[in-house]
C-alpha cells in the first residue's frame, strides 16, 4: 500500500503515556468486532465512524513533533488496528523507516492462520505488542467479548515465533475477571510465550460510561464497582506466580 | 589572598567583582546520588513545629497575624527577631519577630493603609500624613505624569496590572557578593564607580552619581543589619555557614526595603557549594551540619512575608512572594553546574515537607547528570514542588549565571535588571479596532476614533488592517505609560540595595507583556475561516458575535491558527520596539497570566471566537479551556512556535494532569527488557523485578 493511501481513524493522542514505553502518539484505529463488556471506547466500535488518514498525514504529525517523542514512539490502538491490517503494516512500515518506535495494542481476535504472510509483513516492523488477553477461560471469553478464543492464542504464538516482544494485558473486573482460578489459568497460557517481556494487570474503571450514555447505549456492566488498585497488585502477583511456577516446572 | 579565601582557586574575581569567575574556578560538578544527604536535626524539626503553629495561628486570624503601623521598614529600621536564638544557625526577620509584616510605603501609601485597613490594622496617622504632605511615594510621581489617556487605559483595563500603586520587583541582587567580598570592599567598589562618573552633570551622569551614593548608603546600612544580629559582615564570610549568613543578610535588606511583586534570590546553590566542599574537605562542618544551615535557611525564605491586599491577592492567587532560587544548569564550558548543594536545596522540601515558597527552579538540560535528572523526577513526584526550565534555551542568550526573578524572567546575576510590565490586553484591543476605539463594556471612546467595522459579517483583511493600527496605537500608549512607572520607581522607591549588589553599567530589560493571545487567534481565525457575525446594540457598538461554521483553533498543532497566533506577537513585538524606553531598556515581551486571566477577561466583552463577555482568558498562551482536542503534545506544539525571540520574558502554557495520565506508576516490564530508549528515561525504569529465569 502506497503511503497516500488512507485509513480511518477514530482519533489521535499527541500526548499518550500509558500505551507502551515512554511518551508516545497514540493512533485510535476506528472499528473493532469486539463487544467487551467492559469496553471504555465504544465510539471506537463502527466501522465507519472517524476520518481518513493517510500515513504521511500521520507521520508528519509525529515528525513535526519528535523532539517530544525520544524514549516513546508511536502506537497504534483502537477499536481493532488489525481490521486494517494493510494499513497498519504501511504505516509501521513507514514509522520503521523512520526510526520510529512502533507498538500495537491489540486484542488479537482478527487473527487467521491462513493470513499468515501478511501478518508477518506486520511482525517485521512492530517493535512491540501490547496483547489484551480478555479472559483466560473460552466461555468466559465467549461471555465477556462475544468471540471465541482461538484467534487470540494463534496470534500470541505466531507472535512468539515471529520474535516480537510481547506485554500481555489483561482487565480484571470485579466477578468477571478476578477469581483465583481464571488469573492462574491466565498464567498458565501466557507462560509458554518466549517473547513474554511484561504483564500489565488493569483496574476494571468506570469511565466510559459517560460515553455509553452519550451514544444511548445501555452500559452493560451496570453496578459493578471499579476494582482497587491492591487489588490488580494482587492479581498481578497471582498470575506472576503461576508464569514462574510453570517456567521452574518446564527447566 | 585574603585570608578567608584561603585553599580557593585564585582568579581575576580577587581583583575584580566577578563572581561568575570565582565559581568557575572553584566549584566541584557532582555527579553522584542523593545518598549522602542528611536528613533534619532536631532543631531544625522543632523550629519548623513552632512555624507549623504560628502559620496555624495566622490562617485562624485570617491570613495576617502581626503588621507593623508604625515603624517604616528600611534595612535597619527593626531589632533581631527570632523564632528560637538557641537553635536557629541561620538568622533574621523582616521586622522583630516572625510572621510579623512590615510597614513599606514607598511604592503607595494609600496601598500599605488598605493593606492594613483590610486586615483590621491601622496606620500610624502620622505616618500617613508624612507620606501624604511630605514624602511623596512612587504612586503620587505616576499619576502626577499620566495623560487622560493613560488613565483611561488603566480604568478600562486594556493594560492591567501596572506596577504604579506597588513595588515593581523582578530585581535580582548579587547576594553572593556579599559573601565572597564582604561588604566593605562592595563600598570601596561602589565609591570608585562614584568617583569615575563622567564630569559634566548631564542630568543622566547626576542621577548615575546620587543613585551611587544611595547604594553605597545601603551598603553601610547592610553592614549594620549583620550588627543587629551580631555578625561583622564587613569581611568575606570565611566557611559555609557564615557565606549562607552573609548571603541571607544581602536579600534580607533588600525585601526589608522592598515590597516588589517578586523578589527573587538569584543562582546560590553552587556558588555556596564551594564553601561547603572546602568545610567538608577541612573538617570544619560535617554533612549534617552544612544540611542544617541549609534548612535553616530556606525555612527564613519560607517566611517571606508582605503586607498586601486582597485584591492584589486575587491578581495572583495567593500570597506569592516569588522567591525564586534557580538551580543546577550547564555551564557554557560543557561542565554540569549541578553540586552536592544543588541535592541539599531540593531536600529541604523532604526535610521540611513541600512548600510553594521558595520557588524552587531547575534550570533544566538534557545533559544534566542522569542521577539529578532522577533526583529531581523523584522529589518531584513526592513533593509537586519543583519547577523546571528550559537551560538549553535561555543558555543562548544569558550564559551559565543568570537567574530566573519571578516565574520565568531570565536575566544575568548583577549584570542584567528587569523593569516590569504587566500586560496589554491584546483581546480588548481586537474590539477597539472592530468598534473604532471605543470600550464595548463603558462604551466609552477610549482608544483613537478609528473608522469602526460597520458591515454585518467581519472581513478578515479589514479587520487585521484596523487591528494592526489599534495594535500599534496601544503599544505606544503601553509603553509610554511603563515609562513613567519606571522613572517615579527610579526616583521615589529605587531599590537602593539591590543595585548595589549589581555592576555600574547594568543592562535594562524592559518587559511588557501580552493577555489574551489565544482568544485573538481564535478570534481572527474565525473570521477567517468560518463567518462571523457582528451583533450591536442601538448605538451600533458591537457587543456580542455570532459564529456560524467551524475554524481552526490555537492548540492543535494547526499552522493555519498557529500561524496567526505568531503574527499577532510579531507585530505586536514589532510596534512595542517602535517607541522610545526608558533608560535604554531593551524591550521584550512575556505571554504568561498564570493567574490574573481570569480578572482579563471578567473585564473584557464578548469576543469573536464565541467567547461570551466576562468569561476567563486563557492563561499565558494556553489555547482556550476546552479547545485543544489534540492532547498535550499538540497544545505544546502550538505554543511553541510562538516567536521566543519576541517573548524572551517568557512564554507558558499551563496545564494539570491526573497523575494516571503521566504513566504508570508501577512496573509493567520485566527486568531484562530493553527497548531502543534513552538510558535515562525515568519512566522506563522497572522498578519492581520479577525473577522470570530461574
Amino acid at each position: 500500500m502506497a503511503p497516500c493511501e488512507k485509513g480511518r481513524v477514530h482519533s489521535i493522542e499527541s500526548f499518550g503515556t500509558v500505551d507502551g514505553p515512554g511518551v508516545r502518539m497514540v493512533v485510535f484505529f476506528q472499528g473493532c468486532p469486539m463487544r467487551c463488556l467492559y469496553c471504555h471506547n465504544p465510539d471506537t466500535w463502527s466501522v465507519d465512524g472517524g476520518c481518513e488518514m493517510t500515513v504521511d498525514e500521520i507521520l508528519s504529525a509525529y515528525e513535526r513533533n519528535k523532539s517530544f517523542y525520544r524514549g516513546g514512539g508511536l502506537t497504534a490502538t483502537g477499536g481493532e488496528p488489525l481490521l486494517q491490517l494493510p494499513f497498519l503494516t504501511a504505516l509501521f512500515r513507514a514509522a520503521r523507516q523512520k526510526g520510529i518506535h512502533t507498538c500495537l495494542d491489540t486484542s488479537g481476535i482478527v487473527y487467521r492462520p491462513d493470513r499468515r504472510a501478511e501478518f508477518d509483513a506486520l511482525f517485521a516492523c512492530t517493535d512491540l505488542v501490547l496483547l489484551d488477553v480478555k479472559h483466560a477461560d473460552p466461555e468466559g471469553h465467549k461471555h465477556l467479548t462475544g468471540h471465541g478464543q482461538a484467534p487470540v492464542l494463534a496470534f500470541a504464538r505466531a507472535l512468539s515465533e515471529a520474535g516480537v516482544p510481547l506485554v500481555v494485558r489483561h482487565v480484571v473486573v470485579p466477578g468477571l475477571t478476578d477469581s483465583e482460578e481464571e488469573l492462574r489459568a491466565l498464567g498458565r497460557l501466557i507462560a509458554p510465550l518466549r517473547t513474554l517481556k511484561g504483564l500489565e494487570v488493569l483496574p476494571y474503571h468506570t469511565m466510559g460510561r459517560a460515553k455509553y450514555d452519550a451514544l444511548g447505549l445501555a452500559y452493560p456492566l451496570e453496578g459493578v464497582p471499579p476494582l482497587e488498585q491492591t487489588q490488580a497488585h494482587r492479581a498481578r502477583g497471582i498470575i506472576l506466580e503461576e508464569i514462574r511456577r510453570v517456567r521452574t516446572g518446564e527447566g | 589572598m585574603r585570608q578567608e579565601w584561603n585553599s580557593f582557586t585564585p582568579g581575576i574575581w580577587q581583583k575584580e567583582i566577578n563572581v561568575r569567575d570565582f565559581i568557575q574556578k572553584n566549584y566541584t560538578p557532582y555527579e553522584g546520588d542523593e545518598s549522602f544527604l542528611a536528613g533534619p536535626t532536631e532543631d531544625t524539626l522543632a523550629l519548623w513545629d513552632q512555624v507549623m503553629e504560628l502559620s496555624r495561628q495566622e490562617r485562624e486570624k485570617g491570613g495576617v497575624l502581626d503588621m507593623d503601623t508604625r515603624i517604616i521598614s528600611t534595612i535597619t529600621s527593626h531589632g533581631p527577631g527570632y523564632l528560637n536564638k538557641d537553635k536557629e544557625k541561620i538568622v533574621g526577620f523582616q521586622t522583630d519577630k516572625p510572621f510579623k509584616r512590615a510597614l513599606q510605603p514607598y511604592g503607595g501609601i494609600r496601598m500599605a493603609v488598605k493593606a492594613c485597613e483590610q486586615n483590621g490594622y491601622q496606620v500610624d496617622p502620622q505616618i500617613v500624613e508624612f507620606f501624604t504632605k511630605h514624602r511623596k511615594t512612587h504612586n503620587d510621581g505616576v499619576f502626577d505624569a499620566y495623560t487622560p489617556e493613560m488613565r483611561a487605559c488603566r480604568s478600562s483595563h486594556i493594560i492591567t496590572g501596572l506596577p504604579d500603586a506597588y513595588g515593581r520587583g523582578r530585581i535580582i541582587g548579587d547576594y553572593r557578593r556579599v559573601a565572597l567580598y564582604g561588604v566593605d570592599r562592595l563600598i570601596e567598589d561602589k565609591q570608585h564607580q562614584k568617583d569615575t562618573t563622567r564630569t559634566i552633570m548631564y542630568s543622566d551622569v547626576t542621577r548615575e552619581r546620587e543613585e551611587l551614593s544611595e547604594q553605597i548608603k545601603a551598603l553601610k546600612e547592610l553592614k549594620e543589619l549583620g550588627k543587629i544580629y551580631g555578625f561583622d559582615i564587613s569581611r568575606p564570610a570565611a566557611n559555609v555557614q557564615e557565606a549562607i549568613q552573609w548571603l541571607y543578610f544581602g536579600y534580607l535588606a533588600a525585601i526589608k526595603e522592598q515590597n516588589g511583586a517578586a523578589m527573587s534570590l538569584g543562582r546560590t546553590s553552587t556558588f555556596l557549594d564551594i564553601y561547603a566542599q572546602r568545610d567538608l574537605a577541612n573538617g570544619t562542618f560535617t554533612e549534617e551540619q552544612i544540611q542544617e544551615f541549609v534548612d535553616h535557611f530556606i525555612m527564613k525564605l519560607r517566611l517571606v512575608k508582605f503586607a498586601r491586599t486582597p485584591e492584589y491577592n486575587a491578581l495572583f492567587s495567593g500570597d506569592p512572594t516569588w522567591v525564586t532560587e534557580s538551580i543546577g544548569g550547564m555551564g557554557i564550558d560543557g561542565r554540569s553546574m549541578v553540586t552536592k548543594m544543588s541535592y541539599r536545596y531540593l531536600h529541604t522540601l523532604q526535610n521540611l515537607g513541600t512548600a510553594p515558597e521558595p520557588n524552587l527552579t531547575v534550570l533544566w538540560s538534557t545533559r544534566l547528570p542522569v542521577n539529578f535528572k532522577r533526583f529531581c523526577a523523584k522529589t518531584s513526584i513526592e513533593s509537586s514542588s519543583i519547577q523546571y526550565e528550559n537551560d538549553d534555551l535561555m543558555r543562548v542568550t544569558h550564559g551559565d549565571d543568570y537567574a530566573i526573578a519571578c516565574c520565568v524572567s531570565s536575566m544575568r546575576v548583577g549584570k542584567e535588571m528587569q523593569f516590569f510590565g504587566a500586560r496589554a490586553n491584546l483581546a480588548k484591543c481586537l474590539l477597539y479596532a472592530i468598534n473604532g476605539g471605543v470600550d464595548e463594556v463603558s462604551k466609552k471612546q477610549v482608544g483613537p476614533k478609528y473608522r469602526p467595522i460597520t458591515s454585518e459579517y467581519l472581513d478578515y483583511e479589514e479587520v487585521m488592517e484596523r487591528f494592526r493600527d489599534m495594535m500599534k496605537w496601544l503599544a505606544s500608549v503601553y509603553v509610554n505609560t511603563l515609562n513613567i512607572i519606571h522613572y517615579m520607581h527610579d526616583k521615589y522607591c529605587y531599590e537602593r540595595l539591590q543595585m548595589a549588589l549589581h555592576d555600574k553599567e547594568v543592562t535594562r530589560w524592559f518587559a511588557t507583556g501580552i493577555a489574551g493571545l489565544s482568544v485573538v487567534a481564535d478570534s481572527l481565525s474565525a473570521i477567517k475561516y468560518a463567518k462571523v457575525r457582528a451583533v450591536r446594540d442601538e448605538n451600533g457598538v458591537v457587543v456580542d458575535y455570532a459564529v456560524e461554521g467551524d475554524f481552526p483553533k490555537y492548540g492543535n498543532d494547526d499552522d493555519r491558527v498557529d500561524d496567526i497566533a505568531y503574527d499577532v506577537v510579531h507585530q505586536f513585538m514589532s510596534y512595542v520596539k517602535g517607541n522610545h524606553t526608558y533608560r535604554g531598556g531593551i524591550p521584550t515581551t512575556s505571554i504568561l497570566t498564570i493567574t490574573s486571566n481570569v480578572v482579563y477577561g471578567k473585564n473584557t466583552g464578548s469576543t469573536p471566537d464565541g467567547r461570551k463577555a466576562g468569561e476567563p482568558f486563557a492563561p499565558g498562551a494556553n489555547p482556550m479551556h476546552r479547545r485543544d482536542t489534540h492532547g498535550a503534545v499538540a497544545s505544546l506544539s502550538s505554543v511553541s512556535k510562538l516567536p521566543f525571540k519576541d517573548a524572551q520574558d517568557g512564554i507558558s502554557n499551563t496545564f494539570s494532569i491526573i497523575p494516571g495520565a503521566l504513566g504508570k506508576d508501577d512496573a509493567v516490564l520485566f527486568d531484562d527488557i530493553t527497548f531502543e530508549l534513552q538510558p535515562d528515561c525515568a519512566c522506563c525504569e522497572p522498578n519492581l523485578t520479577v525473577d522470570e529465569e530461574q
